[in-house]
């Protein structure tokens, strides 16, 4: 848009003199001069044009550099996953929770997203208990990345206890893939 | 706080079919020794057509429930007696039955029951009466008549002519589960939906009037605390605060509701004034406080806390603002609910890993395990103290059972299709149920 009207406002310089040349009659050193600032505006829009494809190859490219971190950030947040699982009875991260957390920590920094933490526990233990500790799983999440730098406006915990369990058996096999902070 | 609260309106639930599919199914899985004999004759209908309901196969099946009575079957009976002159009493001794209940009904659209209750041995009425009830809420006639029977022969109010509110869940797999929150009678029968929700319901809770329930829904996407009216349907949205918004209990004077938000931080136990909104903080603490519960007295609350590393029972006193810890025998006791008598705490316990339903007595500081299987939970005492109902897991399915506070009689109630879950056994009930 910016370059088309660059383009616009030359050509109309270069029509303008053109016609007041051609009003002012007969001298034709008066013609020469015309001519030369002719050839001048058509330099000028020459260059202008130029220059405003550089300008839109290097915004073009800069886009593109962006938008192939973002994807890295995506890919590698993908990667390590959306949940990050516990203990039995723990709120405590471990090392592969904190990887996870870090890669999505890196890709809200790239984005400036807003996400929604969502605890859950096994069944065992009292349902309301487990909302509690729910919460505190997903708080423990929240707290880890606004401690790596994303403001805690852009963080909400939220906890389902037992109520949402991705695995149904009552063995540590399913207890262990429900006891986790799902990054939404 | 007022102002957000001021907000949220009355919104009016649309009425759901009455019909629930979560009906409960009772099957009896342990009685007790020497239980007294009763024979139950078929009550004779004195009204044309057939009678709408088997009265006296109700009165049977709610004093089996309580293991404290073995009903005579009616193939062993040797005659269906409905009045004194029809009585041969060495009839019943024959089949050892101690005491005979026989009745008439009458009446078209208002059903009359004449009831008489002998003792076999001394050939002698016990009790008799009367009772009435419309057609369609027959069903409630023949439980208060249990009522009559159980009181006049252990001495202890029957609580059949009660409520039971759960929460039945049908799972959807690959797709969110379906919630119900049902309303059926102490019987499990005549099951009617009050609430469904693609989210989840939890933490139902009656009125002390039982003309009102309370409940965590998320249908908001994040949890929120409801009440409901259950006799209009109208509906109000109490709570929408940051984080938690659970455990719903209302005092014993209907007059505040006690929950747990973690607006503050970490879970702890607010009460709400339901006439002013008003809102006091009651626990200050770091670790997790909830599940409060009132003492019959609404002198204290107890609830479940962390704040010693790991879930007990604390007690926290309104007169002095004080706060003891309750219980002290193992490593998990959760979820307390107290007895009409404020004696006996129902409770989840750990024992060997497994979650029992316990029962704690705050007198002798006592604690006894009730149940033998492992993932218990959510219990909920009747109002006259006798029996414990709770949810625990059957072949992997999700349903309630009960057992007697002594440990004597058990039964499960599975539904017939899908899962069922966190019981409230409702008050006793003031006016008949709708």
């Amino acid at each position: 848009m910016k370059y088309q009207s660059s383009i616009k406002q030359v050509v109309s310089v270069a029509f303008l003199s053109l016609f007041l040349v051609a009003c002012s009659g007969t001298d034709t050193k008066q013609e020469e001069a015309a001519a030369a600032a002719a050839a001048a505006a058509a330099e000028a829009q020459a260059a202008a044009e130029a220059e405003a494809a550089a300008a839109q190859a290097a915004q073009e490219r800069a886009a593109a550099q962006a938008a192939a971190d973002l994807r890295e950030l995506q890919d590698a947040a993908r990667m390590a996953g959306d949940v990050v699982y516990f203990e039995f009875d723990s709120s405590a991260l471990t090392d592969e929770g904190r990887a996870v957390i870090d890669a999505h920590v890196a890709l809200l920094k790239g984005t400036g997203a807003s996400v929604r933490l969502e605890g859950h526990t096994d069944e065992r233990g009292t349902r309301e208990y487990n909302i509690a500790l729910g919460e505190r799983r997903a708080n423990t999440v929240r707290d880890y990345m606004m401690v790596q730098g994303i403001p805690g406006y852009r963080l909400e915990s939220i906890s389902y206890g037992e109520e949402k369990p991705v695995s149904y058996g009552s063995s540590e096999v399913s207890w262990s893939q429900n006891r986790r902070v799902e990054i939404k | 706080m007022m102002r957000l609260l001021a907000s949220l309106a009355l919104v009016l639930v649309v009425f759901l079919p009455l019909k629930s599919n979560a009906e409960l199914v009772i099957e009896i899985t342990q009685g007790r020794d020497n239980p007294t004999v009763i024979a139950v004759s078929p009550f004779a209908w004195q009204s044309t057509g057939f009678p709408p309901e088997d009265v006296a196969q109700i009165i049977q099946d709610n004093l089996a429930r309580t293991g404290q009575f073995a009903p005579v079957a009616r193939v062993n009976m040797l005659g269906t007696p409905s009045r004194e002159q029809e009585i041969f009493f060495r009839d019943w001794r024959m089949v050892n039955a101690q005491y005979l209940l026989i009745g008439q009904l009458s009446g078209t659209s208002q059903i009359e029951a004449q009831f008489s209750l002998y003792d076999v041995t001394k050939q002698s009425i016990v009790i008799e009466g009367a009772e009435r009830a419309e057609v369609a809420d027959i069903r409630a006639l023949a439980h208060r008549i249990s009522d009559r029977i159980y009181t006049a022969l252990t001495g202890i109010q029957g609580a059949f002519a009660t409520q039971l509110l759960y929460v039945a869940v049908t799972p959807i797999p690959g797709e969110k589960d379906y919630y119900e929150l049902t309303l059926a009678d102490a019987d499990g029968a005549r099951p009617r939906v009050l609430l469904t929700s693609r989210e989840p319901i939890l933490a139902p809770t009656w009125s002390p009037d039982a003309t009102e329930i309370a409940y965590v829904s998320f249908e908001t996407s994040r949890p929120a605390i409801f009440r409901q009216n259950l006799a209009t349907g109208a509906r109000e949205q109490l709570t929408a605060f940051r984080g938690l918004n659970g455990s719903p209990a209302w005092s014993p004077d209907g007059t505040r509701m006690a929950m747990v938000l973690s607006k503050d931080g970490s879970p702890d136990i607010y009460v709400l004034d339901l006439d002013t909104y008003a809102l006091e903080r009651i626990t200050r603490h770091y670790a997790i406080d909830t599940e409060p519960t009132w003492m019959p007295d609404g002198q204290s609350l107890l609830f479940t806390s962390d704040r010693g590393g790991r879930p007990q029972i604390y007690r926290y006193d309104f007169v002095t603002g004080l706060t003891d810890r309750v219980t002290f025998e193992g490593s998990y006791n959760a979820r307390a609910r107290v007895a009409q008598d404020g004696r006996n705490v129902v409770l989840v316990h750990q024992q060997s890993g497994d979650y029992k339903i316990a029962v704690f007595d705050l007198v002798t500081r006592r604690l006894t395990a009730l149940t033998t299987t492992d993932l218990d939970e959510s219990p909920s005492i009747a109002p006259n103290g006798s029996m414990v109902l709770y949810a625990t897991k059957q072949a992997g399915r999700g349903i309630l059972a009960a057992v007697s506070v002594d440990g004597g009689a058990r039964f499960n109630l599975p539904a017939r299709d899908g899962e069922v879950r966190e019981p409230a056994w409702s008050p006793y009930l003031t006016v008949s149920p709708q």
